[in-house]
């Protein structure tokens, strides 16, 4: 039962399809980003001198240095913030357990039941009157908010899980409830961090409503917005486009490829909550 | 309990100075709301730590959304600072609006088979993954890296090789498959299935990390006990397998429907709903109607049915799940 037997051998020869299925849009893509200008040949064979001339010309062309600026200033600030804010939270929201305090975390858990989608409108126009259109700060203040209540959560869960000992111990010694956090709570928090960090960076690196609505056309666009509006009014060049999605691609893939474990964990850790 | 029970001075102080010990212990002759009183205030630090968080989702999460509920009904047209309430007329006009309409129905059939398919295609690659054939961790890989890459890029992709003389015709047209060749974006009747299969493509692999998590709480025990009684692998899966997975089941599930019914970037970036109308989803009627045609109330009203679908459709997934475990 647990040999490599016949059965595994048909299995393998259906996974190497499925294997073709993921390869073969990826085979396009940078087959395409090769081709000479010009180049009208079948998009299913390779280019006979690979133009590697398009891809610093897409990187000019559709703004990409000031775009990836962008989208690291946007993801790793409200990062920090949601962190820091997550944690803050969780501390009495996993500790206390007065009457009201069931009902103060269905309050913060609001915001996952919410589509963010009723929210982004009427802000618009808050933003619009603040100046903050076309700044990456309103795309800070409006991720902290619209991530807060699954942060808050991944948290909240984690910390419950965690026996009281740890920071009841650290009052008993005199510790206030600040200096519980920093030396206690902050510390039994570090594996869950990894996993909110990776779970919000995807989403805020990936991002393309919001972004699209608030900073469109203006130099503070994030990579999404400025790969999309790279393909501009006319008929739409496909060499260069697809240079600029691999580069575009490039950052959030090699992290995925470094962390490969942290990142599978964080989505599996779905499953607990 | 009674560390619990600091004093509110002591408490936005705590970082500088060490606690002060107890005070309630030293009057045992309180009345009995005092102690209450006492307990509140003993509990009063939780309100700085929870403050930060408390202002960005008023900010970005309670305020907007409640403005957009109201906005719904009025005509408020974004800019002008006089609006009216008009009651449910935006809803009544949504009844004839074919924009609205085939939006809705849309958004609740791409839902439906991106949440089935997910769940199907994840599961099963989870089981293949988790046998003992080879390349497990480069398959596992290549299958999940599609959903950290941004949305936008798989959607541009696939735009391109779904062209009606594009990759996708090409190697139909090359094993001698011409006849299944089709205009996959273009014809009305097929571009939202057409964006629904690019979604399973690209987000098959997340649920199948979760599914691949679940598979390890499945008792080897049980399993092996079950092939002892004479059961066949299928009968192994429904009796031992899937059963264990339910945990799993649920989130992936909930996950799905409600990533489903905000997708916004592979059918703006494909299609821009089209032809005509025949791609489009609330989320893009949504910000076509709100900022290409300036109606801020109709589309607000959109985005309301939107979040009262979400919150039915999770409603009634989680009464199904709970349901499941009562039999």
């Amino acid at each position: 039962m647990h040999r490599y037997t016949w059965k595994i051998g048909v299995l393998q020869v259906v996974m190497l399809g499925v294997a073709a299925i993921f390869l073969f849009p990826i085979y396009i893509l940078v087959n395409t980003a090769l081709k000479p200008e010009g180049d009208r040949s079948s998009p299913l064979l390779p280019p006979a001198s690979p133009a590697w001339g398009n891809f610093p010309t897409a990187w000019a062309e559709a703004n990409l240095g000031p775009a990836l600026l962008s989208s690291a200033f946007v993801t790793v600030t409200t990062i920090a913030l949601l962190v820091a804010i997550g944690s803050l939270a969780a501390y009495p929201l996993a500790r206390i357990t007065a009457r009201w305090s069931p009902f103060v975390y269905y309050g913060f858990m609001l915001g996952l039941l919410v589509p963010s989608l009723l929210a982004l409108i009427p802000l618009y126009s808050t933003f619009r009157d603040l100046g903050l259109l076309a700044n990456p700060l309103a795309l800070v203040i409006l991720y902290a908010g619209g991530q807060a209540s699954f942060t808050i959560f991944l948290y909240t869960e984690f910390l419950r899980a965690v026996p009281r000992d740890y920071d009841e111990a650290a009052s008993i010694d005199g510790a206030g409830r600040w200096k519980t956090y920093f030396h206690v709570v902050l510390p039994l928090l570090r594996p869950i961090t990894g996993t909110v960090i990776i779970l919000n960076a995807v989403f805020i690196w990936n991002d393309f409503y919001a972004p699209l609505l608030y900073l469109s056309g203006s130099p503070a666009q994030t990579l999404p917005v400025a790969m999309y509006s790279f393909t501009g009014t006319y008929e739409v060049d496909w060499t260069l486009l697809f240079a600029a999605l691999i580069l575009g691609s490039l950052p959030m893939l090699a992290a995925f490829l470094i962390m490969q474990k942290a990142v599978f964990r964080g989505y599996a850790s779905g499953l607990k909550g | 309990m009674l560390k619990g029970n600091s004093t509110l001075m002591v408490d936005t102080n705590a970082a500088l100075s060490p606690p002060k010990v107890e005070v309630r212990s030293a009057d045992p002759e309180e009345s009995p709301r005092k102690p209450r009183q006492r307990r509140a205030q003993g509990n009063l630090w939780a309100l700085w730590f929870l403050l930060p968080a408390g202002v960005f989702l008023l900010f970005s999460v309670a305020v907007p959304s409640v403005q957009g509920a109201v906005y719904a009904f009025t005509d408020w047209n974004g800019l002008s600072a006089d609006w009216n309430f008009i009651g449910l007329e935006n809803f009544a006009d949504m009844l004839s609006d074919p924009l609205a309409r085939t939006a809705i129905f849309n958004s609740l059939l791409l839902t439906l088979i991106t949440t089935v398919g997910q769940n199907v295609i994840g599961l099963l690659l989870a089981l293949a993954l988790s046998s003992r054939i080879r390349a497990r961790g480069f398959l596992r890989v290549l299958i999940f890296a599609p959903c950290v890459v941004t949305p936008v890029v798989v959607a541009f992709l696939w735009q391109y090789i779904l062209l009606p003389d594009g990759p996708l015709n090409g190697v139909l047209n090359a094993i001698g498959m011409g006849w299944a060749t089709q205009t996959w974006l273009g014809d009305p009747q097929l571009a939202l299935i057409s964006i629904s299969f690019v979604i399973l493509w690209q987000m098959s692999g997340a649920v199948m990390v979760i599914y691949i998590a679940g598979l390890q709480n499945v008792p080897d025990e049980l399993l092996e006990a079950a092939a002892l009684d004479g059961a066949g692998p299928v009968r192994r899966f429904f009796a031992v397998t899937l059963p264990a997975l339910r945990p799993a089941v649920v989130i992936a599930t909930l996950l799905c429907i409600v990533g489903g019914l905000k997708t916004f970037d592979q059918v703006w970036v494909m299609t821009r709903g089209g032809p005509g109308v025949s791609s489009q989803v609330l989320s893009t009627a949504i910000y076509q109607t709100a900022f290409l045609r300036g109606d801020f109330s109709y589309a607000t009203a959109l985005a309301l049915v939107l979040a009262l679908i979400t919150i039915i459709a999770a409603a009634i997934q989680q009464r199904v799940a709970r349901a499941g475990t009562e039999d």
